[in-house]
């Protein structure tokens, strides 16, 4: 890379809007904010787009291999000769593709929400937490070493926790952000053990170091920390368990995804961004920026993110369909895609054509960023125009908003694997790797396809069909120009994303994979598609009784879904019965009754000497002066008869 | 004529301090419990004097330390008036039972 400079400037300009409209914001910039952050992040997006050109074009590959290069290194803290914490810059494949992915996904957000949010009385201060949003992001996947990576996820977290907030009048907003905080931090308290386990046993912080020294067979590194074991799991599982652990929260893998459909509580746009295409992908990223020694060196834990992520995206499909608050559909939907990017990452291997998994995850990072940013941005503008999240609320707004309907309507398409739009490609990577390695988690990836696609156009349906078109009376029409801009944008690249040649560029190893997907392979999981289509256009293209019906014959199924399996009362139970009354309330009675009580007979003691020597202190001249005569008395008595 | 013995002189100095000490300790008016001050200091005075006399007739030390008592009892005599005139501008008295504010 001919220049870290520009590299260096992609995270940095956002973080200087950040100041800037931070300390100035509210007194300088009321009205221009928005502009202001948004040219920072075009300049971003343009050198990230100049980096990405540069990297796969020009200076990326030796011998046809796509290389990690390091284009800046320098020591931080150095707590010793040898032991310190360094900063750095790592650009690879995947790193480039995120760039592009965040910074592109963060300007059209910047874009849309100067017509979303005008008005709002706290507009500086919502385009400054885009910026350190932004910030972190792009700092976290330009990371070269582990620790690094832990700074940057945690700043994630706090951006997210003030934009989940941002409403912060509303009580319910108020909740789901410390809930999101406190979830992710539960998770990253994990993550930091994983990343001490690491770096103990592989005597370093740096991932190229570190990956080559636990994935080459022999070495000393790897036979120590396969030898090191805990409750009969290796210490290198542990590790790597508990790093994805990390990423399971920041993804909301379950069990740890109770937060993401609370999260929805923050500005749309904040939710396209943060909640769906970016952020939620952090712990993918991770995975895969792991991805050799999980592949390499331990299968097993490679096939716990393989379940966890299958789950979740069944899991989640399941509680999409029976959801009536369209950014909660779109929530779980967005949990459901992730589940997909982490099996598929889970049933890849490293080398060659078998690391399908990882472009397929890698493609469907790149492809789902697109399509659902450009969904949430539809939500945004439909809520901006309805002032509701609620199904009933709408229905019939195609003829009021149709460039948000032509676009919704390519997302949708996209999502549901229906080609050729981008979903299509990405999906079919993913199918075809997970029917190679294992045929279960095949079964659920074809029928959590199927249901995406029912419950995508369930959604659809409910929001611009359904109702006669004159039940709204849209006092301000569409939208702003810029609000239809990002869409329009968005639905180009969801429709082409799919022909970007990911394939050849983004693969564990570096090497590109040549493998086409016969179209045969394709009949079934499209055909899924279109049969979750039709049925959700039988069922809610029209008002009708049907669905209701279904409801009250699924019973219990149906009640449990539309609870969410009723995960948040288990935590809730656990929390406050066993947490509360088993832990809580005798460590309160403990601290109480032992330890404050020690305190306070100190203190008492204390006290009652000091009261009964306090009249000593009387205020009077001459009493002091007894004291001091009476004083020298004694000592002279005592040199002369005791001093001897 | 016989000289008047030491004890004599030491009896009257031991007097005089006790006086003191008794003034300092039961008047209440501030000036008088200096002027109990001053006593103590003089009978010190007679002491070193004495001593110096009965003892080391051909040196001058002990007269020269009541030279030093008297310029310093003269100090401490401006010093406790400056003190007193401010305590009555607080208080206006210049009783000590009357200030006693720093008390427990």
């Amino acid at each position: 890379m001919s220049h870290p400079i520009y590299i260096v400037l992609i995270p940095l300009i956002p973080l200087v809007c950040f100041l800037v409209l931070g300390i100035f914001g509210r007194k300088y910039f009321t009205n221009s904010a928005g502009i202001f952050g948004t040219l920072g992040l075009l300049t971003s997006t343009l050198f990230s787009l100049s980096t990405a050109y540069e990297y796969f074009f020009v200076s990326g590959k030796l011998n046809g291999v796509f290389q990690k290069i390091e284009v800046l290194k320098f020591t931080w803290l150095e707590f010793s000769p040898g032991v310190s914490i360094d900063l750095g810059i790592l650009i690879d494949p995947i790193t480039v593709m995120m760039l592009v992915v965040v910074s592109f996904v963060s300007l059209m957000v910047h874009l849309f929400s100067l017509g979303y949010m005008k008005g709002e009385t706290r507009f500086a201060t919502y385009y400054a937490f885009l910026g350190l949003f932004t910030f972190s992001m792009l700092g976290l996947v330009l990371s070269s070493n582990i620790f690094q990576i832990y700074l940057f996820w945690e700043l994630v977290g706090v951006s997210s926790f003030l934009l989940i907030g941002f409403y912060f009048e509303k009580p319910s907003a108020v909740a789901a952000s410390k809930k999101a905080f406190i979830v992710t931090r539960f998770a990253d308290l994990g993550f930091l053990i994983g990343i001490l386990v690491l770096s103990f046993y592989s005597h370093t912080l740096d991932f190229g170091v570190l990956i080559e020294r636990l994935t080459t067979a022999g070495s000393p590194y790897l036979n120590t920390i396969n030898a090191a074991s805990f409750l009969g799991v290796s210490a290198l599982t542990w590790g790597l368990l508990l790093v994805f652990m990390g990423g399971a929260g920041k993804s909301a893998m379950f069990p740890l995804h109770i937060w993401l459909p609370d999260a929805m509580e923050g500005p749309t746009p904040v939710s396209a961004l943060i909640h769906a295409a970016t952020m939620v992908v952090a712990g993918v990223f991770l995975v895969a920026r792991l991805f050799p020694v999980f592949a390499l060196s331990d299968p097993a834990a490679l096939q716990v993110v393989m379940y966890t992520g299958a789950f979740s995206a069944f899991f989640a499909a399941v509680i999409a369909c029976t959801q009536t608050d369209i950014k909660r559909v779109l929530a779980y939907s967005t949990m459901s895609q992730i589940g997909y990017m982490m099996f598929a990452l889970g049933v890849s291997k490293y080398n060659g054509e078998e690391g399908l998994g990882y472009m397929g995850s890698m493609f469907h990072l790149f492809t789902h960023a697109f399509f659902k940013s450009l969904l949430f941005l539809g939500a945004g503008a439909v809520i901006h125009m309805v002032h509701s999240n609620e199904m009933k609320d709408m229905g019939g707004l195609r003829k009021l908003m149709p460039i948000t309907h032509i676009s919704f309507l390519i997302a949708c398409l996209a999502i549901a694997g229906i080609p050729p739009f981008s979903g299509f490609f990405s999906k079919e990577e993913i199918l075809m790797a997970s029917f190679e390695s294992n045929k279960l988690i095949y079964a659920v990836a074809l029928l959590t396809s199927g249901l995406t696609a029912f419950y995508m156009f369930r959604l659809y349906y409910s929001i611009f069909w359904s109702k006669p078109t004159d039940s709204h009376h849209g006092h301000h029409g569409e939208g702003t120009l810029t609000m239809k801009i990002p869409l329009v944008l968005l639905a180009v690249l969801a429709i082409v994303a799919g022909f970007v040649p990911i394939s050849s560029w983004i693969t564990a190893d570096g090497n590109a994979i040549h493998s086409s997907i016969p179209i045969t392979f394709s009949i079934l999981p499209v055909s899924l598609a279109v049969i979750g289509i039709l049925l959700a256009t039988r069922l809610f293209k029209t008002e009708n009784e049907l669905p209701q019906r279904i409801a009250i014959q699924m019973g219990g199924l149906y009640k449990a879904a539309s609870r969410k399996f009723y995960i948040d009362e288990v935590y809730l139970f656990i929390t406050k019965k066993v947490l509360f009354n088993l832990i809580g309330k005798p460590a309160a009675w403990f601290d109480k009754n032992i330890v404050d009580g020690f305190m306070n007979l100190l203190a008492k003691l204390t006290a009652g000497l000091s009261e009964l020597i306090k009249g000593y202190q009387s205020g009077k001249v001459q009493d002091y002066a007894l004291y001091f005569f009476g004083g020298i008395t004694g000592l002279i008595i005592a040199f002369i008869y005791l001093w001897k | 004529m016989s000289e008047i013995p030491l004890t004599h002189i030491l009896f009257l100095s031991t007097g005089l301090f006790f006086i003191g000490v008794y003034g300092l300790f039961t008047r209440r008016n501030m000036i008088t419990m200096l002027m109990s001050v001053e006593l103590m200091l003089n009978s010190v005075n007679i002491n070193f004097v004495a001593f110096n006399k009965y003892l080391y007739p051909e040196k001058l030390d002990g007269i020269f330390f009541t030279i030093f008592v008297i310029t310093i009892a003269a100090a401490e005599a401006a010093v406790a008036i400056a003190i007193i005139i401010n305590l009555y501008r607080s208080h206006h008295s210049i009783d000590v039972e009357d200030a006693s504010e720093m008390k427990y």
